[in-house]
């Protein structure tokens, strides 16, 4: 018995071993030369393959870096959102242009208590045909339908829809600006912006080019175009496109200035320390603005901007 | 003011729905409910009764506690394969093996796919399949018939052995001589066998009654049917000694259940006419070739389990006709 | 009466509910300001060439088309124009439109015939014709809103041997086809004959379906007193099957030729107008008259006066909705068309359009029970598709985003008809994701194509 039980071992272990020894050497035979550097190129990516680089796939990048490299002498152009390419550039023994880190930012505070919903939805859930069928529950035609279209595209988990307000939220921690949800919403209300220097930006929290007096009709919250924002812009950052005012990234100096004085309460502060507070009588995080927006808007814009442990600036 | 639902067109639905149909089915299956009630008695009631229940048990502690999805044990699917269960086993079978074969059907014959829809095989088929391979003596078991109220019995020398049983072990002769062979007892089901498949007529006025409600296609039992037929007829007229006639082979064993019943679980068998007819062909063709050569002596469950598999590949090769596209023709 | 033909392929049979059919046309007074959007057929909307201030006459041209597949859009009541401003439409977007605040007569603008007598010279030839329908933005009031004068413009090399009227009306609960082919008959008649003179064909066919019989023999003792007027017209019954109103179906039922995947009707050598359009036509044609009013149905279960309604564009549906009795309690579904094919709108005050056929009103329980549930492959959608096309294959790649398995499966082909949804036992909402597969995969054809 015992007998029967070793030979079967030895057979099959030798067996094994020839086979395992063959595999060996027609791997090394046929095996693909490949340029090392790439391997090393695509340890520094992520490997989401989110195709936010352009390319198909964080090894399509990395080769192409290597094969520019080796062309050109740079990896200029080529740049994957989420990642500091200095790391790949030192790989390949090169240097590369400064790492501006990117997030997705979602352009819409039409939550369902600024933007209440005015019909019922019985359609699939998918955004871009909600978007063929209607305005909008609120009934803002530029406005988050929040089917999650955006949500369900995410390759790194960073989106999710907030059930109270129905709107997605980034998740600063995730979202590496790679901009296919930007790509996704069919309302284009997703734009990737820089972080901003300290993790502080701001920016329009509305994508809604109408006139102001359509706006209020279905939004509390929403971009009206007085313009006062961009009268108030030291630094000429703000343009208006139709009636909804535009704060351009790489002229913005995150100075908060356009966000206190907005009537509307439409611009977003994200990642400011709290004011100081003026007076005793003040709570906690309550923020002081001049004029002051709608009390409800207050706790919803405290939520929308989870990114922030300071408070908004309103 | 009222809040208006906005939905994609159409905004009217034909009053059809899954629900409907399933309960349709089960209505269908009533008469042979009923004679086999009277054929068997409480023994027939306590399995029916025990594999609807075990079903609809295992499908909704799946759905709350597993997949904590909506409540699916409404639409009728589950006491529908519950039922067609029972139909396939003897009728002296233990309950306890009517609940394991229960739970074969639903956990694995259906919700491990995913539910409703989503399974490639029947159901009540892997479950009765499952049954006869892991209890084979207690599955192959027949009980005499005792109806409730008197009536003739089969002489005593049929106890435990359905015609087809007969058949394979002993041949033609034995099935004479046990008086097997009076058709009209066959259709009307005092015979052996599990006790849903006996009694045809019941079954095919169940048949007629979904075909006119336009509940099942008459594609696929016509073709098991006619393809059983034609097989098993040339076979007869080759060697009437060593095979029966093929009307024989129509009423005999688990076919017409099968042929009207099972095959024709629209989430298992094809979409289009001609695939339908395909399938059919393909599962008379099996059940033919189990039933005069193969080790078991009744071979639709196999047959149509085998079927279902190629069940995708023939809604592949036959697609409807699109409306305006001609096809190239090959030069 | 000739046999009754059919289309084989596909089709339901949803309830009919013609509650208004036999409700006359009531003329509908106009507010004192109307709405009249710019972009009323399908394409590019038209161009305003009026400005706050203006005065305007009844049929003036106050929007130009622009491009080819656009149209004119005339102003249908006299009176200054107060702005030109965006309104919310039945899509629940807001679009250009302008707004006219009105005087209470009628002045029409210079060159219409204001006569109701039937005039049966058709002064204008071929060419002249498809100018006149042009110039009147004339456009398909089925619903479809597609320029006529583009459909009528037979292209290089190809010849128009039928032209089909399309009074089918399979949409249940419409009848404005139907009134209109009963209490003008001759005015449609005329019509008919200046297409077929516009096309330049000696056939002419009037597909009607069998739940009209009033107005199949009408139309038939109308031809047989005037044969020689009306030389070449036929009236051609067609079961009564959604959709038999379909431009390939139709063309399918009395010709018995299908339209080739991705190709115009014309390749069959038919073209394929509706009853509104061709009465439109005569009125553009023998008066000058362009379109600025067409018949409305005001319908559904619990409204308490139906009723066809003859309103001139810019009048917003509440009003409508008002003159029915007013709008009832247990209403949840407001739509803009047929239950088939038709668009639920958000708000009741829309303005009436070219493509506005009806205005249906429904409650829950008719505008059926959306609970969602698995797919059985029962295929009963397959079989009802007039397209001959696999619903339940389409909807579920598209939902996968595999648009190369959409267009390999013609989901361009759809005509959106709505059957498919209809039947499905499990009510999945076939429509939806097929319609959305389609807007993707249009979107990558076209971009090929560009390339």
């Amino acid at each position: 018995m015992s007998n029967t039980l070793l030979i079967s071992l030895a057979v099959l272990g030798i067996l094994g071993g020839i086979l395992a020894v063959i595999l060996y050497f027609v791997a090394q035979k046929f095996k693909v030369e490949e340029n090392p550097l790439i391997d090393e190129a695509e340890a520094c990516l992520p490997g989401a393959n989110c195709g936010g680089c352009g390319f198909a796939g964080c090894r399509a990048l990395a080769e192409a870096c290597v094969k520019q490299a080796a062309e050109k002498g740079n990896i200029d152009g080529l740049a994957c959102p989420g990642t500091d390419m200095g790391k790949v550039a030192a790989v390949l023994g090169l240097t590369a242009a400064a790492f501006e880190p990117k997030i997705a930012v979602v352009r819409c505070n039409g939550s369902c208590q600024n933007s209440p919903s005015k019909v019922h939805y019985e359609g699939a859930d998918i955004c871009a045909f909600a978007n063929t069928l209607y305005a909008g529950k609120g009934g803002c035609s530029k406005g988050c339908l929040g089917l999650g279209d955006c949500v369900k595209k995410c390759n790194f988990d960073a989106l999710h829809i907030d059930e109270e307000t129905g709107l997605p939220v980034v998740d600063p921690d995730k979202c590496v600006g790679c901009g296919v949800c930007a790509k996704t919403c069919p309302r284009g209300i997703i734009e990737v912006r820089p972080r901003g220097k300290k993790d502080r930006r701001v920016y329009v929290c509305c994508s809604n080019t109408d006139k102001g007096a359509l706006v209020v009709k279905n939004c509390s919250v929403g971009c009206i175009g007085c313009q006062k924002c961009l009268k108030e812009c030291p630094f000429e950052a703000i343009e208006m496109r139709g009636n909804l005012a535009y704060i351009d990234p790489a002229k913005c100096k995150a100075c908060g200035k356009c966000a206190k004085v907005c009537p509307r309460g439409s611009i977003h502060a994200v990642n400011f320390p709290a004011p100081k507070p003026e007076a005793p009588a003040l709570q906690g995080a309550e923020p002081v603005a001049k004029p002051q927006p709608k009390p409800e808007a207050q706790p919803v814009e405290a939520k929308t901007n989870v990114e922030s442990e300071n408070t908004v600036i309103a | 003011m009222n809040k208006y639902t906005i939905s994609g067109s159409p905004h009217v639905h034909s009053p059809e729905n899954t629900r409907k149909i399933m309960y349709r089915v089960l209505l269908a299956l009533l008469p042979a409910l009923l004679v086999a009630i009277y054929y068997f008695g409480w023994d027939a009631i306590k399995l029916t009764i025990v594999s609807v229940g075990t079903c609809i048990l295992v499908e909704w502690l799946i759905q709350k506690f597993l997949i904590k999805g909506p409540l699916t044990i409404n639409d009728g699917s589950a006491a529908l394969t519950g039922l067609l269960l029972a139909f396939n086993v003897p009728a002296n079978l233990p309950i306890w093996m009517a609940i394991v074969g229960s739970i074969v059907a639903i956990g694995i014959g259906k919700m491990a796919f995913g539910g409703l829809g989503k399974n490639p095989f029947n159901p009540a088929l892997v479950g009765r399949v499952f049954m006869l391979v892991s209890f084979p003596t207690a599955m192959t078991t027949w009980p005499p018939v005792h109806p409730l109220f008197g009536g003739k019995v089969v002489p005593d020398a049929v106890v435990g052995a359905t015609p087809l049983g007969i058949l394979k072990e002993q041949g033609v002769q034995k099935l004479e001589e046990l008086h097997q062979m009076q058709f009209l007892d066959m259709v009307l089901g005092n015979r052996g066998g599990a006790f849903g498949e006996i009694c045809a007529i019941a079954l095919l006025l169940g048949a007629i009654y979904l075909i006119a409600r336009k509940v099942i296609d008459i594609a696929t039992p016509l073709s098991i049917l006619l393809t059983v037929f034609v097989f098993t007829g040339i076979c007869y007229l080759i060697d009437p000694t060593q095979y029966i006639a093929p009307w024989y082979h129509l009423v005999y064993g688990g076919l017409i259940l099968g042929a009207f019943f099972m095959a024709t679980d629209m989430v298992t068998s094809p979409m289009t006419t001609k695939g339908k007819i395909l399938f059919g062909f393909g599962i008379g063709v099996i059940t033919v070739v189990i039933r005069l050569w193969g080790a078991y002596p009744e071979g639709v469950s196999f047959a149509i389990l085998i079927m279902n598999a190629f069940t995708p590949l023939i809604n592949k090769a036959f697609k409807p006709q699109v409306f305006g596209v001609v096809k190239p023709s090959k030069k | 009466m000739n046999p009754i033909k059919t289309f084989k392929k596909g089709g339901v049979h949803p309830e009919e509910n013609k509650l208004s059919a036999e409700l006359p046309i009531q003329d509908f007074p106009m507010p004192k300001q109307i709405i009249v959007p710019l972009g009323q057929c399908l394409g590019a909307p038209a161009e305003c060439i009026v400005n706050k201030g203006d005065r305007v006459l009844t049929g003036q041209l106050i929007g130009t088309a622009k491009g080819f597949v656009s149209a004119n859009v005339h102003s249908p009541a006299t009176g200054t124009v107060a702005k030109v401003d965006v309104v919310m439409d039945h899509t629940g977007y807001y679009k250009p439109a302008v707004f006219i605040d009105r005087e209470e007569q009628d002045e029409w603008v210079e060159g219409v015939i204001e006569t109701d007598d039937l005039l049966t010279d058709i002064k204008l030839d071929s060419k002249q014709i498809i100018d006149k329908v042009k110039e009147c933005g004339i456009v398909g009031m089925g619903g479809a809103t597609f320029p006529t004068h583009v459909k009528m413009m037979v292209p290089e090399g190809k010849k128009a041997e039928y032209v089909i009227i399309n009074a089918a009306e399979c949409e249940p609960y419409l009848t404005c086809d139907y009134r209109l082919l009963l209490e003008k008959t001759q005015e449609f008649l005329m019509g008919v004959k200046i297409v077929m003179k516009g096309v330049g064909t000696e056939k002419g066919i009037i597909g009607i379906e069998t739940n009209k019989m009033k107005a199949i023999e009408l139309l038939e003792k109308t031809i047989n007193e005037h044969k020689e007027l009306y030389a070449g017209i036929t009236v051609q019954p067609l079961k009564t099957k959604y959709p038999q109103g379909g431009e390939k179906q139709i063309i399918k039922a009395i010709t018995g030729r299908e339209v080739p995947s991705g190709k115009l009707p014309i390749e069959t050598g038919c073209v394929v107008v509706n009853v509104a359009s061709t009465y439109a036509i005569y009125e553009a044609v023998q008066k000058n008259k362009p379109l600025i009013e067409r018949i409305v149905t005001v319908t559904g279960k619990s409204v308490k006066k139906p009723g066809n309604f003859r309103v001139r564009f810019g009048v917003p549906a509440d009003l409508l909705i008002e003159a029915a009795g007013g709008l009832p309690e247990d209403i949840t579904d407001v739509i803009n068309g047929g239950p088939m094919m038709g668009k639920s709108v958000s708000v009741t005050n829309f303005p009436t359009m070219k493509g506005t056929s009806g205005i249906l009103l429904m409650t829950l329980r008719e505008a059926q029970d959306r609970r969602q549930t698995n797919c059985i492959r029962c295929g009963r959608c397959a079989g009802a598709c007039p397209m001959g096309l696999q619903p339940f294959l389409l909807h579920k790649v598209a939902k996968q985003n595999d648009f190369d398995e959409t267009e390999k499966n013609h989901i361009m082909d759809c005509i959106e008809c709505g059957s498919c949804e209809y039947t499905c036992p499990a009510n999945i909402p076939l429509l939806d994701y097929i319609r959305y597969g389609k807007a993707k995969t249009g979107a990558i054809i076209k971009a090929r194509n560009q390339k």
